[in-house]
Formats: structure tokens, sequence, C-alpha cells
């Protein structure tokens, strides 16, 4: 008795899938796809595979940090007291209770990637508990994960709209959204903008690793893919510019706020050094006042200048911090600066949470929809239990990600797992389907879905301007690569508080090396073997 | 609330005539824009302080001696002795009797440690409020529970699941053959799929009798 394939309850339910996915930490898809049964190809699970093992960490972070809003005031919003009360912990004063809470509290981080140290019980508690929540939501397979992502894909927006009004009304924002609408033509002029851009929506739309392949697998063999693709690629860059604009105004509302704080320092500290009357200096004429003070004591006023800070708003604008430190620090600085900061570090950090379920939801059925498709395992185990036998492998995997040095880790997996392997798999992927298959079979094929053949746009994007801007991408990647030489990465010194760069070890580089190698090295393997496979099947058959 | 800023500062010569100046012996120094009634208020909340700490009832509102005062609201003190030939506490005491009732000082002039700053008298910080069991730990424990009892329902609930279809495959066994009729494919799509596509089946085709060619 054949059973039949599980489907999505409605067509609602695979779009939002798309889009739960999507808009994770990021994804959609451009190209339609081809192949139902292996769900991408042995590549696209194994980039998948290693996707899934170092991502979960980031959902443990935000279970942290949500469990730690539930007190006031919030753990982040003040530095701790050194051991005999006289001041604040040293670390902390040399840097912003916020980066503490991070880099000490939170990943409590060697300072380098040499020194192992033990693992956090604290983040590793967090990790077992993302693993179990994963694990719940994709236990029945499509059945419960399509009802998951109605809430992983809508409570986003829920929470940006609330931020998005609280954001607006910030004292300072306008900054933030000024910053953000002036183009800086000298970047414009820099190809790595363009390459970063481009990368980013790539990733962001999630192309290669299979989860989009899986899920559509999923579907009706009659869905209409082609608005389902148009849909889901325009919600993605629509929620990311949405997104954005949310970032920037909390960003501008951030960097007003410690300019000004900067600001009322220095005035501080010249109304106390020349004795002047309160009110003497403001914001305004501290320009004019400084000269004048450097005119009147010239003396008095050299021996104070190494303390007086050059505050400027552009400086503190332009403090990126890139990636996870990101969302965690900034944000966190933010909003411990808000009122009533328990309520929007709650709402903050839930819609981390769902955002990253929702991207992890995609990456772990990439992996097991070809395991439960495979005849071998699914007859000897339930799907239940395969799930589970993934999860856990990947949570103990991810214990590595919670020792002192595991962000260190993290980081070479976040850098270097997925990006040129996926370039070279959706490569693979266009042409395969282009060339190899056929546009004309394709369409055909097309045609028997929709009822309508594909127009010229597609078909010339697929065959052409897609396989050229990978190509490209990828060799303005390698070739950044090559320049800069040896790899660097951002160390965390304790002693200055603040980042350090250093060079990798021998033996992280080698890992890097297997990381690329082993996902890129699966299709030209795989092609091999498929191929000797058929060769010694002809030579069996002609040999009866 | 204006900006208060004393300046704590002990020199080593005593000057008789000159008690008061900046930077002479336990003067300390202050920064506050006032007028004379809460210049009063703050003589008498040093002699108070100086009380307290030596237990004894002779400091006067008269003992303590303000000078130097410049627009910023900063000056310097000193505490006399009458009891010894006027000379000044040492600052010292000054500053330890200080640190005892810093909250009461604070208080009369509703400024914090930061807007009354005695220079040389740092504050002591009070250390945050320690619950016994972490906040973060309670909230995880309820979620890992919730997550937990979800996981173990949903098992338990596919077993029970599929114990009865085995069951129901099991009862219907002899039947076997109609099921797999009716789950035949028509190009490619498989029946039950076509049914939701309001697809509805030719009774002429399935009728019972003909099913099996008559021997």
């Amino acid at each position: 008795m054949e059973k039949s394939r599980p489907l999505w309850d409605n067509p609602l339910q695979f779009v939002f899938a798309c889009i739960s996915y999507a808009v994770g930490l990021g994804n959609v898809w451009r190209f339609p796809y081809l192949c139902q049964t292996y769900g991408g190809g042995i590549a696209s699970v194994v980039v998948s595979f290693f996707l899934s093992m170092y991502y979960n960490v980031i959902n443990a972070w935000a279970f942290w940090y949500l469990f730690n809003s539930f007190q006031d005031p919030l753990p982040w919003a003040n530095c701790p007291l050194n051991s005999n009360h006289t001041g604040y912990d040293e670390e902390c004063a040399k840097t912003s209770s916020t980066q503490y809470f991070w880099y000490r509290k939170t990943l409590n981080i060697s300072p380098s990637i040499d020194e192992n140290g033990s693992i956090q019980w604290e983040q590793a508690v967090c990790l077992i508990l993302a693993w179990l929540l994963v694990y719940l939501c994709i236990l029945r397979g499509t059945e419960s994960t399509g009802k998951v992502v109605y809430i992983t894909a809508s409570l986003p927006y829920v929470v940006l709209i609330i931020y998005l009004i609280r954001g607006l009304t910030l004292h300072g924002s306008v900054n933030g959204l000024i910053y953000m609408f002036t183009p800086k033509l000298e970047q414009l002029a820099n190809p790595k903008t363009w390459i970063n851009a481009a990368t980013q929506i790539f990733f962001s739309l999630g192309l290669g690793f299979g989860s989009l392949i899986a899920f559509a697998s999923y579907n009706k063999p009659n869905n209409n893919c082609e608005r389902h693709a148009i849909i889901v690629s325009l919600i993605n860059s629509s929620t990311s510019i949405f997104a954005s604009i949310v970032t920037f105004s909390i960003y501008g509302f951030k960097a007003t706020f410690n300019y000004e704080n900067c600001i009322s320092k220095v005035i501080l500290l010249l109304t106390n050094a020349f004795d002047l009357e309160e009110g003497a200096i403001t914001a305004d004429n501290l320009n004019s006042m400084k000269d004048y003070l450097t005119s009147v004591y010239p003396n008095e006023y050299a021996e104070l200048l190494p303390q007086i800070k050059n505050c400027s708003l552009e400086a503190e604008l332009d403090t990126a911090v890139q990636g996870t430190g990101l969302a965690f620090i900034l944000y966190s600085e933010a909003i411990k600066n808000m009122e009533v900061p328990q309520l929007y570090s709650v709402l903050y950090f839930i819609m981390l949470l769902t955002l990253g379920i929702g991207s992890m939801l995609g990456n772990i059925t990439a992996i097991i929809t070809p395991l439960t498709d495979s005849k071998f395992l699914s007859t000897h185990l339930p799907k239940e239990a395969i799930s589970g036998i993934v999860c856990f492998i990947n949570c103990i995997i991810g214990l590595v990600f919670t020792t002192k040095a595991g962000n260190y880790w993290f980081n070479i997996f976040n850098d270097y797992a997925a990006t040129l392997s996926l370039l070279l798999i959706v490569l693979v992927e266009t042409i395969a389907v282009c060339y190899i298959y056929g546009l004309r079979r394709f369409e055909d094929d097309l045609h028997l879905m929709l009822g309508h053949k594909p127009n010229w746009y597609w078909k010339i994007m697929w065959a052409f301007a897609s396989p050229v801007l990978i190509i490209s991408l990828f060799i303005f990647y390698l070739t950044d690569y090559i320049h800069t030489g040896t790899l660097q990465y951002q160390a965390w010194d304790a002693t200055q508080g603040q980042q350090v760069t250093k060079d990798y070890p021998s033996y992280a580089l080698a890992v890097i090396g297997l990381l690329v190698a082993a996902s890129t090295m699966c299709i030209p393997l795989g092609a091999l073997i498929t191929f000797v496979m058929k060769r010694l099947k002809r030579n069996v058959s002609t040999l009866e | 609330m204006l900006e208060i800023l004393l300046l704590a500062f002990s020199l080593a010569t005593i000057a008789h005539a000159e008690l008061c100046s900046p930077g002479a012996q336990n003067a300390i120094k202050v920064r506050y824009t006032w007028d004379a009634s809460e210049e009063y208020l703050f003589k008498a909340m040093v002699a108070f302080a100086m009380r307290r700490y030596s237990n004894k009832a002779t400091t006067q509102i008269s003992n303590v001696l303000l000078c130097c005062m410049t627009e910023r609201v900063s000056f310097w003190f000193v505490v006399t002795d009458s009891s010894k030939n006027v000379t000044t506490v040492p600052g010292s005491e000054v500053e330890a009797a200080i640190r005892m009732n810093r909250n009461r000082i604070n208080s009369a002039f509703l400024l914090t440690d930061h807007t009354l700053e005695f220079l040389k008298i740092s504050t002591t910080l009070s250390p945050p409020v320690e619950s016994t069991v972490p906040v973060w730990l309670v909230v995880f424990s309820v979620v890992l529970c919730l997550v937990i009892a979800g996981i173990f329902l949903l098992i338990v609930s596919g077993i029970r699941q599929r114990r009865k279809n085995n069951n129901d495959s099991a009862e219907y066994g002899d039947l076997e053959d109609q099921c797999g009729t009716q789950v035949t494919t028509e190009n490619g799509i498989p029946c039950d799929i076509l049914d939701l596509k309001s697809g509805h089946i030719n009774g002429v085709y399935t009728a019972d009798d003909e099913r099996f060619t008559p021997l």
C-alpha cells in the first residue's frame, strides 16, 4: 500500500514557511526547483548540516537574553561592582556595560582561539532548550511545521511594527534615518559594497540550502510556484527595508543618546575645572566656550586636553558592530535607555527567537527530508526517531560553540561554512536546470504545473543573467580571499576592553579549508560516483 | 538639581589668620549656587555630622567656616575646634564624619552622591540586589518544562495513532486488494489528491460484482 507524501494543508502554509525561513536571518528564491526526489543534492545537505550545527547557538543566546529580561534593572544596564565595592569592575569600566554583559557574562570569552576553556553551563542549557524547541516543531513533519510557521512568520512583523512606532517616537531617531538614507557616494563606487549587497540578498534568499526545495517538495504539483516565487522575493526584500528603518531609528536614538552623554560629560569637566557658573556652557556654545577658555587659560586647558573627548554624532553612527554583535549589543544598549525596558527587551528577543527558529526549521527540514525520503532509513526508523537523532547529533556538536573560545569557532563557521560553497551549489543548480536538463523541458514541466509557459524575463534570468552574476560574485570572493593573505579574526582583549586583530592558528585554517572543501567537493564527487556507477552498470549489462 | 561639588583637601600647615582658604589644611571645597540660607543649612549639616561622629555636643554652627565661593557653587570649608584654641579639626576626621552621614547630608539638599560631590570622599557604591535564585533560571525552567511536555504529548499521540492504524489495517486485511486499487495514480497523481480537487469516482467502473473476472 503506497502512502502518499504529506502535504501542506493549504498553499498559504507553504508561503508562510518560505517567508519564515526567508525572513529569518535570511531567505527566498529566484529560481524554480527541479528535483523533488533528493532535496537539492548531497552538497546542499552538507551545507545545511554545517549551518544547523552553529546556527542554533544564536537562538541559545536569544533565549539567554530573553530569560534575563525579566528583572529590574536589566543586568546589562549597569556595570557590576568590583570586589571591595569601591568602584566598578575593571573590564566593565573600560568598555560599556552592554558589551561587558555580552563578552563576559554571556560568552565568557577567552582572549584567543587557542585557549579553549570549559563549556559554559548557562549557554549549554540554553542550547539544549533551543534544540528541544526545534525538535518539537519538526516532530510531526509538515503537520506540525505547517502550524508553527504561521507564528514564526507573522510574529516578527507584529514586533517590528511595535518597534517602528516606538523607534520613530524616540528622541534622535531622525538622525539615524537621515544617516540611512544619505548615500555615501564614495562607498557606492567601491565594488566591495556591491558584492556585499549581492551576497546579502543571495543569502537572505537562502538559495542553495535545499530548504526551499525541501519545503517545496511538500507542495501539490499544480502549485503556482511562479506566483509564490515573486511573492516571497518581494516580501523578503520589503521586509529587509522595513527592518532597516526600524533598526536605523533605534540606531539613531542610541547614537544621539551617547553623543549627548559625551557632550554633557565634557561640559561638566570644563565647568568644574574652571569653576564656571552652572549653565554657562551649553551644548550650543560648547565650541565657542572651548576657544574662549583656550585663549584665557591656555595652561590649564592644555592640561585638561587629554581628558576632553571629541564628541561626534557621525562617529557614533559609524560604529557599526558586525554580525551577531549588532543584534545583541546594539539593541540591548538602545533598549536599556527606553522607558519600561523589560517590555521592549522581551518583545525584541522573542522576535529574534521566532526569526531564528523559523530559519532553523528550514535548515533542519533540508537535512531530514532526504533522510526520510530514503527507503533505507524510513523502513527501519520512524520519522520522529530520525528527527530526534539529527537534532541530538547537532546539539552535541553545537556544545563546542558554548565553550569559552566558542564564539571564535562560531565566527569561522559563520564566515566560511556557507559562502563559497553556496555560490558554487547554486551555480551548478542553475546550469544543471537550464543547460543539462534543458530549458525547453523545464518550460514544459512548468507548463504542466502552472498552465502556461514562463515568459521571456524568467528565461533570460535563468539562462544568462544569474549564472553570469554568480560567476562574477565567485571570482570577486576568490580574489578577495587571495588578496587578504592570512586570515585574521577579532579577539576580545579583557585588559583593554576592546577587540584586537589576531591571526588564525594553523589548525583553525585547516578547519576553514575543510569546511569550504567539504561542501564544494560534494558536487564533483557526487558526479564522479554517479558516473562510475553508471559505467559499472553498463559494463555489467553488456557482459550479460 | 543643581550640581554641587565639594572638594576635600588636607594640607600640612595651619594658618591661624586664614583658617579657611583654598588648599588650607583640613579645608574642604564645596560647589553649589546658593544663598545665605543654604549656606546656613550646610553649616548645620556639617556640624551635625561632626557631633554624630565624635559623640560630643561641642561643635557649633559657628565652627564651620566657608570661604572662596565661586560662581560654580564650589567652596572650601574647614571645621574649627573651639575647645582647642582655634585649630581645625583633622581632615580625616571630617572625612569620616561626612562619610558616615553622607546619606543624611544628601537628603537634606535633595541631591545625590553625583550632584553633591565631596572631592576626595569617594562614594561607597551600593551593591546590587541579589536574589537567592537567579531570575533567569526560573523562567528557563518554566519554558523547559513546557517544551518537554509538548514533545512528550506529540510523541505519545503519534505512537497511539500508529498503533491504531496498524490495528485497523490488520482488521481489514482481506480487503487489501480493494485498498490497493483505490490508491492507484492517475497521470502520476495519487487518487486521494485528485479527490481533494473535487474529482469523483465514476460508479460504473468500480461496481463490486465486476471486480473479479468470472471464473
